[in-house]
């Protein structure tokens, strides 16, 4: 992110403090996740300790400190999914991955991160490759998925 | 050109439905594009209608959002016939088009064909998990396309907002609201009425109100269908509450992972602010009412209510002691009224039917209707919007056509994380606010989860405890390690580290959990444990004593066997184990190396022959 990218989203929420949620969020939007950098900088134009900022940042699911992969798969740990099997899913993934959700494989190739619920819980249980579904999966599917079997007809969301 | 009158509102109604009957019974095709559908391939099914379609005006094409039916998606209506089709796929869409469209003759082999007899069914009217369900709310979804203002405006959009304002004083609209019987959706079940009173009462010039579109519960999606289906409705429901509390400024809290719904809401208000349904001297009546929508930050807690304004403001989404009333002080220490997304599109329905007709549904304490995600080990998953008061037996068999591959219905799981498991022994229970604490659950959003034999139920209180730690804000202790160490003991129990007394300390640590804790995410988080030994506790006592894990889940409890005798020795398990862990050649039955074994499951799903045993 360039000082004057910050400075556009900054603007753009009226360098209101009470919208450095919002601003957060048009910085992950941007960057896919919130540099350290940007970070310092928001806090002095601001004007709010950079703890405050940390504090929001850690709270939230929405955002990551860490850069992430090229290819971002979710699993999704909702109910639904659980029941129907996602925990086997999940434990395939950060098996093949060798990464726990929320961390990125050391060749920055895949980020693994899980959510709660999609609002697809017909077709638990769910997987998300790089936006696009991946429903009533299993561990083998899961795996000829990150090989980019492309018999798996990707179904874009 | 914004609507300065109730009269002008009624001249455009009337153009569009004049408009719409000059084009006579348009041929048309309805295709849900909801969240639900565009998972199982709608948009590429939209993609192939719009380019076999072309500009062929004499059809009408319309996508909408989710028509609760999620198992069969993508689901296509073709009008004015009303056949439905399911599981819908970019390569039926000529023959969609060249049969029934223009001829009107149906495609057998899409046509929804029921488990129970066989036969297929051709209209949506006749499928039985329609039939039994009362679509109050939530059957508009299948009418409009969201994007549309003017479709809304056909079906009386926007009616009971006139006869709100020009029709009704403010007292009379709460009055009213109050003796609808009408009690929040959002999880706790306050009479709206009540809340809307005290904060019209509350001192302050301004004040506001909000939307509540967390929807945190795992598995629930019913806020969100109605957001990104019918945001008109929700939109209407806020002006007359606004109006009646007597304030001009409002939220819509949406969470973050619900991008269509944010998309669709922000283009209702825009239609709406451009046509002069908010703004300044709404179709000058001279009250003003004002949108903002804000994005949450993906926090279950965030879904509370003080915890929930604390993040609009641009804090960390944590609760607080509430001494003081949020109709008193909330957002902004101004009086504040929250309710949720479902609460507030029942307020159109009750302000334009009446209070008496809306109370006529439901049962002595809950009236009206609930929309129910109804999800987990069901033939006929989706949203389903039922009378308060049906029976979870009607709910589970009839509407959702039972448990699929012939399995025994073990429990249903209803309130999210803040709510329990309820038990065969009482599938007759009415299903309202009031029964469903009684058996030690509660209503919440309306997510039901249901459970078979193959379910473990230490497994599922296990997932919501860990759930729940991870999602407790950790402003008190009691909640932050009560979650955390209940956790813990589940952990243990669910490994076959389980000992005598177990049971005895999750049941105090749950009480203590729940009597010490600020918010109700604390206040109920024992509920899913709780609820699981009263009515399961044999299933526990096997994890602890036999180290034995009845529903075959919990891995450390369990062994993977190959049958010799079903067996066919066809060699893909030997060859999909990740750890080599199975011997054989050909023709040789296989076995598994309990050593090398790591219980992943992957032989159970790739044998043909169903030999892979779980004891
Ligand atoms: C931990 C927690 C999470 C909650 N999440 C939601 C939610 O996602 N959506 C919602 O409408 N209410 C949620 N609630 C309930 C709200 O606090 C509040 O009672 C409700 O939004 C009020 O609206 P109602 O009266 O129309 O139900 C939650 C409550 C707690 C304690
Ligand atoms: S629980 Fe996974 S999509 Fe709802």
């Amino acid at each position: 992110m360039t000082g004057a990218q910050l400075e556009n989203i900054l603007k753009k929420h009226d360098y209101q403090k009470s919208s450095l949620l919002a601003i957060l969020q048009d910085v992950q939007a941007l960057d896919n996740y919130l540099p350290r950098k940007t970070l310092e900088a928001m806090s002095q134009r601001l004007q709010v300790p950079l703890t405050q900022i940390y504090y929001l940042a850690t709270f939230y699911r929405a955002f990551s400190l860490t850069p992430r992969g090229d290819h971002l798969v979710t699993v999704c740990t909702g109910t639904a999914c659980h029941v129907k099997g996602a925990a086997t899913i999940l434990n395939t993934l950060e098996r093949e991955l060798a990464v726990q959700p929320g961390e990125t494989t050391s060749d920055k190739k895949y980020t693994l991160e899980t959510v709660n619920c999609l609002g697809s819980c017909a077709l638990a249980p769910l997987v998300v490759l790089d936006g696009h579904y991946h429903g009533r999966m299993v561990g083998t599917k899961v795996l000829s998925l990150l090989k980019g079997d492309k018999k798996d007809a990707s179904k874009k969301s | 050109m914004p609507l300065k009158s109730p009269d002008e509102l009624e001249q455009l109604r009337t153009k569009i439905l004049e408009e719409r009957k000059a084009q006579g019974e348009k041929k048309g095709i309805v295709l849900c594009t909801g969240t639900g559908c565009r998972g199982a391939g709608a948009s590429e099914v939209f993609d192939a209608f719009k380019k076999a379609l072309g500009k062929k005006s004499a059809i009408e094409f319309k996508s909408t959002c989710c028509h609760g039916f999620c198992e069969r998606g993508p689901i296509t209506i073709v009008e004015p016939l009303g056949i439905f089709y399911q599981g819908v796929t970019p390569a039926d869409v000529p023959q969609i088009i060249a049969e029934t469209v223009t001829k009107g003759q149906v495609i057998e082999k899409l046509l929804y064909r029921d488990p129970a007899t066989g036969q297929t069914i051709p209209t949506e009217k006749a499928i039985p998990f329609y039939t039994k369900q009362n679509r109050l709310v939530f059957g508009n979804n299948r009418h409009l396309d969201p994007t549309r203002i003017e479709d809304y405006m056909a079906m009386g959009g926007y009616k009971a907002l006139v006869k709100a304002l020009f029709h009704m004083s403010p007292e009379e609209v709460i009055e009213e609201i109050k003796r609808s019987g009408l009690r929040g959706r959002g999880g706790g079940g306050f009479p709206a009425g009540r809340k809307w009173e005290s904060c019209r009462k509350a001192h302050g010039d301004i004040k506001y109100v909000i939307c509540n579109c967390d929807e945190g519960d795992p598995g629930a999606y019913m806020d969100r269908s109605l957001m990104e289906g019918n945001p008109h409705s929700v939109l209407e429901g806020m002006l007359i509450g606004a109006y009646a509390i007597g304030s001009s400024e409002g939220y819509v809290y949406v969470r973050n992972e619900y991008p269509l719904a944010v998309e669709n809401v922000g283009i209702a208000i825009e239609q709406a602010t451009k046509m002069g349904l908010l703004g300044k001297d709404i179709l000058g009546s001279g009250f003003d009412f004002s949108l903002v929508i804000n994005k949450g930050g993906g926090a279950f807690v965030a879904g509370e209510s003080s915890a929930l304004m604390a993040s609009i403001e641009g804090y960390v989404a944590e609760p607080r002691a509430k001494h003081i009333h949020m109709t008193e002080s909330g957002l902004w220490e101004r009086p504040t009224n929250l309710n949720n997304v479902e609460t507030w599109a029942n307020v159109p329905v009750i302000i334009e039917k009446g209070a008496d007709w809306y109370a006529s549904i439901g049962t002595q304490g809950s009236k009206g209707t609930k929309i129910f995600s109804l999800v987990g080990k069901i033939n006929n998953t989706g949203l389903i919007e039922v009378p308060m008061g049906m029976t979870l037996r009607e709910i589970v068999y009839d509407i959702g056509g039972g448990i699929p591959g012939g399995k025994r219905f073990k429990a249903v799981q209803t309130g999210g994380p803040s709510g329990g498991c309820i038990p065969e022994s009482l599938l007759d229970l009415p299903v309202d606010f009031d029964e469903l604490t009684k058996a030690g659950s509660m209503m919440g959003s309306g997510g039901m989860i249901v459970m078979d034999e193959s379910t473990c139920m230490v497994d599922v209180a296990k997932y919501f405890m860990h759930f729940l730690k991870d999602e407790s804000c950790g402003k008190c202790t009691s909640c932050r390690d009560g979650t955390l160490r209940m956790y813990e003991v589940l952990d243990a129990i669910t490994k076959g580290k389980g000992k005598e007394g177990d049971i005895e300390f999750l049941e105090e640590i749950g009480w203590m959990t729940a009597e010490a804790s600020l918010c109700a995410l604390g206040g109920s988080a024992a509920n899913p444990v709780l609820s699981t030994i009263r009515y399961f506790r044999d299933e526990y006592e096997a994890h602890i004593s036999a180290k034995r894990c009845p529903a075959g889940v919990c891995t450390e409890l369990i062994t993977f066997t190959i049958d010799p005798k079903a067996c066919i020795a066809c060699g893909k398990c030997r060859k999909g184990c990740p750890t080599e862990a199975i011997t054989g050649e050909k023709k040789v039955p296989h076995k598994i190396v309990q050593a090398k074994c790591i219980k992943c499951g992957t032989c159970r799903e790739v044998c043909p022959s169903d030999a892979v045993k779980v004891a």
